[in-house]
C-alpha cells in the first residue's frame, strides 16, 4: 500500500501512503512555533557560547567574551568573606574567653559562628539542639562531668574525653564484672544502693547490702554519698541525671562492665576562633558557670 | 523469505551455537567457582553455572519435545509471529515492576523512617536504593522494551524474528543479568556508579545479551517485507545501539583478578564524573526516552486508531533528539570540579533538547485529534495520554533544571527525586502500563479486558499517588535548598544539614503513602491482567466502551 496518499477523512490532511500493521501517518507540517522555539533556543545558546567559557580546543578552550570562570569567581568570594571577617578573628584569638564573652561585639559574632560549627560538627552526637541523647552529654542544662567554666568547655573541646591527643580528658569506670572484682549479686545491691541515692530504689534491704560495697570500691571516684567529682570527671549520682539511664538494668550494666564514652578532639581539626567560638556558644546554651 | 521449507525438523543454527556458547560458559563458570576465594563471585559463579546448564537443557528439550515447532516456515503460508517470547516478556514486565515499586517504597518508608532497616546489612537503604532503580529501570523498563520492541518490529516489519533460540536466549540471558544483579547489591557487591552498579562480570554478561538483542532486531529489520521502517522502530534501534555504546564505554574497569567480583574503573577523578554522567543522563535519554518514545508511536495511534499526526515532525524530532542528547549529561556535575566549557554545552544543549523533547509530545498528543472523545470511554488510552503529558512535563522540567542558577538550589536535593518519579511514575510506567493493557488482549486471544474499571481504578489511585510524590519532592526539595544556602548576617549557615534532615520528615511520609498508592495500583493492574490472559471478563454495571481495537491476531 506505500506511496498511495490519501486524504484522512478527520482532520482533512493528507497521509503519507505509508502504513505499517494499519498505523498511517498524517503529511501535517512541522508546527511553526515548535519550530520558532527551537530555532531560538540554537540562537540563544549561540550567545550563550559566545558571553561564557564553551568549547574545547587542543590545549585550551573558548574563554568567552564575558570573562567568567567559576573557580575564580569562589575564590574572590572567599576571599571577600575572609578580609570581612579579619579584624574581628583577630580580635577574638587575642583575647580570653571572658574578655569575648563580655564584649558585645565578639559575643554576637562568636555565637553565631558557634552555633554554625556546632550544626556541622556536634550536632550529630549531642542533637542539633545540644540535646543530647544516650551516652551523649544534654549541653543545656547545668550538670556538668568535667565543669562548665568557659575555660573547662574550651579544653574539653580541644582535647576530647578518652581520645587520641596527649592531653585528653580521661578516666576509666571499672568493668566490675568483666574485671572479675564483685560478684553478680554485689553488682545487683551496689546498683540498688545508687539507684537509692536519688530515692529510685524499690528494694531497701538490697540497697544496705550495696553500703559496705559501695564505700569500699566507688567513693575513691564517686566520693561519699555518690555526688561525683569534677576533677575525675566522675559523674554525681544522686541527682536523678542519668548519661546513660538510670533504670536497674542499665546502672548494674554500667557497673559490671564499665562505661568507655568518647569525644574527638578538635584541635587539629577546627581553627582556634572556631574553637572559641564553640566555647562561647555551648557556654551559653543554659548552663555554663 | 530467507526460510526454507523442511519436512523434517532439524536443530536451527542458533540453537547450535547458543549451545555450544552455553557449554563453555558452564565450563568456565565452574572453573570460577572452584577457584574462587571470593564469597560473592563464589555464589554467582554458581549461579551462572546452574543458569547456562537450565539453558543447555532447555534447547535439548524444545529440539526433541516440540520438533515441529522448530521447522521453519513456508513462504507461502500466513506469517506467524514469534508471540511466545513477548508472552514471557508481559510477564515478566509485570513481575519485575511489581518487585521494583515495592522496593521503592520499601526505601521512601525507610527515609522516613530509618529503623525499618532493622540494622540489618542486607536491606539497608545503601544496597536497596540501587536495587530499587536498577528493578524498574532495568527489570521492569528492560522487559517492557524487550517484549514491546519483539512485538512491535516483527508487525510493523510483517517479518518473524530470525532464529528459533535468540530471542530465548535474549530474554532468559536478561533475566540472568537482573538476578545476578540484584543479588549482588544484596551481598555489597558494587562498582559505585549510579544506575552501573553491576560488577565487571555481570556488565561482560549484559553485553553478550545485548549483542544478541541487536542482531535478533536488525535481523528482523532487514526480513521486512514494507518499503519504510517505521518511526518505533527507528527510536528502538536507536535505543539499542546508543545503550550498547554507554554500556561498555562507562563500565570499562580493571578487575582486580578473574576470580574477584571487584574491579577498579579506568577514568579517574573528574574524567570518570564526566564519563558517568554522560552515561547516567544518556540512560534516560535512550533507554527511558527513545526505547518508550517507540512504545508510544506504536501504542498511541494503535489505541487510538488514528494517523500519526506528522510524519515529518517524528523525523525531525528524531534526529535532534538524538543529537542533542548525547551533549547534556555534564549538566548533572554544575559546580564541581567540571571545566566550566563542559558546563557550559551541558546546560546550552539541555536548553536545546526542549523542543525535539515535545516533538514527541506533540505527534503523541495530536494523533489524538478526532479521537479525544475516547478518553471519556477507554481508560487504557487516558493512561497512555497521561503519560505523554507527564512525558511533556518532565522535559519541560529537566532543561530548567539544566540552567545553572536553577541548579544551584535544586541540585543535590529532592526536587531532583520528584523531577524523575514525574518522569519515572508519570511517563514510563504510565506508558507501559498502557501497553500492557494493550498487549495482554492481543497476545492470550482475548477480544476485550478483564475489566476496564479495574483499570480506570488503577489509573486515579496511582495518578493520586503519583501527585503525592512529585508536589511532596517540589516542596521539600526547594525548603531542602533554601536552607541549605541561607546564611546569617554574620554571613555564617542558617541551619545545619541535622536541621535540614528533620525538615524533610513530613515529606518522606507523603511520599512514602504516595508510592503506596502507586504500588497498589500495580497489584490491581496484574490482578486485571492475570484475569484478562485466563479469559475472564467481568460484568461491570455501567458498560464503558468496547476495547477500541479488536485483537490484530485475531484479525490476521
Amino acid at each position: 500500500m506505500a506511496g498511495n496518499p490519501r486524504k484522512d477523512e478527520i482532520s482533512g490532511v493528507d497521509t503519507t501512503g505509508h502504513e505499517w500493521d494499519g498505523i498511517e501517518e498524517l503529511n501535517n507540517p512541522l508546527p511553526r512555533w515548535w519550530l520558532w522555539v527551537l530555532y531560538a533556543s540554537v540562537i540563544w545558546s549561540i550567545g550563550y557560547w559566545i558571553a561564557m567559557p564553551a568549547w574545547p580546543g587542543i590545549s585550551d578552550y573558548t574563554r568567552g567574551v564575558l570573562g567568567y570562570s567559576q573557580r575564580q569567581t569562589v575564590m574572590d568570594e572567599l576571599a571577600e568573606v575572609k578580609a570581612g571577617r579579619a579584624d574581628i578573628e583577630a580580635k577574638i584569638v587575642a583575647s580570653s574567653l571572658e574578655d569575648i564573652a563580655k564584649d558585645p561585639n565578639l559575643n554576637q559574632y562568636a555565637l553565631a559562628a558557634g552555633q554554625a560549627a556546632f550544626g556541622d560538627n556536634c550536632a550529630g552526637c549531642h542533637g542539633s539542639g545540644a540535646q543530647g541523647a544516650k551516652g551523649y552529654p544534654n549541653l543545656n542544662d547545668d550538670h556538668w562531668l568535667w565543669g562548665g567554666s568557659l575555660e573547662d568547655i574550651h579544653y574539653t573541646i580541644n582535647y576530647g574525653i578518652r581520645s587520641t591527643h596527649d592531653e585528653t580528658r580521661f578516666n576509666d569506670m571499672t568493668a566490675f564484672l568483666a574485671d572479675e572484682i564483685l560478684e553478680k549479686q554485689e553488682i545487683s545491691d551496689v546498683a540498688e544502693y545508687v539507684l537509692s541515692l536519688s530515692g529510685t530504689s524499690s528494694d531497701s534491704e538490697a540497697a544496705q547490702r550495696g553500703l559496705p560495697i559501695f564505700e569500699d570500691n566507688c567513693v575513691a571516684c564517686h566520693e561519699t554519698g555518690g555526688v561525683g567529682n569534677r576533677e575525675m570527671g566522675a559523674p554525681n549520682l544522686s541527682d536523678k541525671l542519668w548519661l546513660f539511664g538510670g533504670d536497674k538494668k542499665t546502672v548494674v550494666q554500667s557497673i559490671a562492665y564499665g562505661r568507655k564514652g568518647v569525644m574527638p578532639t578538635w584541635e587539629a581539626r577546627l581553627d582556634p576562633v572556631t574553637i572559641k567560638a564553640l566555647s562561647i556558644y555551648v557556654h551559653s546554651l543554659g548552663g555554663g558557670e | 523469505m530467507t526460510r526454507e521449507t523442511t519436512a523434517k525438523a532439524k536443530m536451527p543454527l542458533d540453537g547450535w551455537v547458543i549451545a555450544a556458547a552455553l557449554v563453555i560458559g558452564t565450563f568456565y563458570a565452574t572453573l570460577t567457582a572452584a577457584r574462587t576465594e571470593d564469597p560473592v563471585m563464589s555464589v554467582h559463579a554458581y549461579v551462572f553455572a546452574g543458569a547456562f546448564l537450565l539453558g543447555i537443557f532447555g534447547i535439548i528439550k524444545a529440539y526433541f519435545d516440540t520438533s515441529e515447532s522448530l521447522a521453519t516456515q513456508s513462504a507461502d503460508a500466513p506469517i506467524e509471529y514469534d508471540l511466545k517470547v513477548v508472552k514471557a516478556g508481559v510477564i515478566a514486565s509485570v513481575f519485575w515492576g511489581i518487585a521494583g515499586f515495592i522496593a521503592g517504597d520499601t526505601i521512601a518508608f525507610q527515609l522516613a523512617y530509618p529503623d525499618l532497616n532493622f540494622d540489618t546489612s542486607f536491606i539497608n537503604f545503601g544496597r536497596l536504593r540501587p536495587l530499587h532503580t536498577s528493578a524498574v529501570i532495568f527489570a521492569f523498563g528492560g522487559n517492557v522494551l524487550l517484549a514491546t520492541s519483539f512485538y512491535v518490529v516483527q508487525r510493523t516489519c510483517k517479518a518473524r524474528l530470525p532464529g528459533v533460540f535468540s530471542s530465548w536466549f535474549v530474554f532468559w540471558g536478561y533475566q540472568l543479568f537482573i538476578v545476578v544483579a540484584a543479588t549482588g547489591y544484596l551481598m555489597g557487591a558494587t562498582q559505585g556508579k549510579e544506575y552501573a552498579e553491576p560488577e565487571w562480570y555481570t556488565d561482560i554478561w549484559l553485553t553478550i545479551v545485548w549483542v544478541v538483542y541487536l542482531l535478533v532486531f536488525l535481523g528482523t529489520l532487514w526480513k521486512r517485507r514494507e518499503p519504510h521502517i517505521y518511526v518505533a522502530n527507528w527510536f528502538y534501534l536507536a535505543f539499542i545501539v546508543t545503550v550498547a555504546m554507554l554500556h561498555i564505554v562507562n563500565n570499562l574497569t580493571v578487575p582486580v583478578s578473574w576470580t574477584s567480583s571487584k574491579s577498579y574503573i579506568l577514568f579517574a577523578g573528574v574524567q570518570d564524573a564526566l564519563t558517568q554522567w554522560w552515561y547516567g543522563h544518556n540512560a534516560v535519554g535512550f533507554f527511558l526516552t527513545a526505547g518508550f518514545l517507540a512504545i508510544m508511536y506504536y501504542f498511541v495511534p494503535k489505541r487510538a486508531n488514528r494517523p500519526v499526526y506528522s510524519y515529518r515532525l517524528s523525523i525531525v524530532h528524531f534526529w535532534s533528539l538524538i543529537f542533542m542528547y548525547i551533549w547534556a549529561g555534564p549538566h548533572h556535575l554544575h559546580y564541581t570540579a567540571l571545566p566550566d566549557w563542559a558546563q557550559t554545552l551541558g546546560m546550552t544543549f539541555s536548553i536545546m533538547l526542549w523542543m525535539p523533547s515535545w516533538g514527541g509530545m506533540i505527534n503523541g498528543l495530536m494523533t489524538l485529534s478526532g479521537a479525544w472523545d475516547k478518553l471519556r470511554t477507554d481508560p487504557v488510552l487516558r493512561m497512555l495520554v497521561v503519560s505523554i503529558a507527564f512525558y511533556g512535563m518532565s522535559t519541560f522540567e529537566g532543561p530548567v533544571m539544566s540552567i545553572k542558577a536553577v541548579n544551584s538550589l535544586s541540585h543535590y536535593t529532592d526536587w531532583t527525586v520528584g523531577h524523575v518519579h514525574s518522569g519515572a511514575l508519570g511517563w514510563v510506567a504510565y506508558v507501559s502500563f498502557g501497553a500492557l493493557y494493550c498487549l495482554v488482549p492481543w497476545l492470550w486471544n482475548r477480544t476485550q479486558l478483564y475489566s476496564l474499571k479495574l483499570v480506570s481504578y488503577h489509573f486515579w489511585i496511582s495518578t493520586f499517588g503519583i501527585l503525592l510524590y512529585i508536589t511532596s519532592m517540589w516542596v521539600s526539595g526547594i525548603l531542602q535548598g533554601l536552607m541549605w544556602r541561607a546564611y546569617d548576617d554574620l554571613g555564617f549557615l542558617e541551619y545545619s544539614f541535622v536541621e535540614t534532615v528533620e525538615a524533610m520528615n513530613p515529606f518522606y511520609w507523603i511520599r512514602a503513602i504516595g508510592g503506596a498508592f502507586f504500588v497498589i495500583g500495580s497489584l490491581i493492574m496484574a490482578y486485571n491482567l492475570w484475569r484478562t490472559a485466563r479469559g475472564d471478563v467481568r460484568t461491570e454495571s455501567r458498560s464503558l466502551a468496547p476495547e477500541a481495537v479488536p485483537s490484530p491476531v485475531a484479525a490476521e
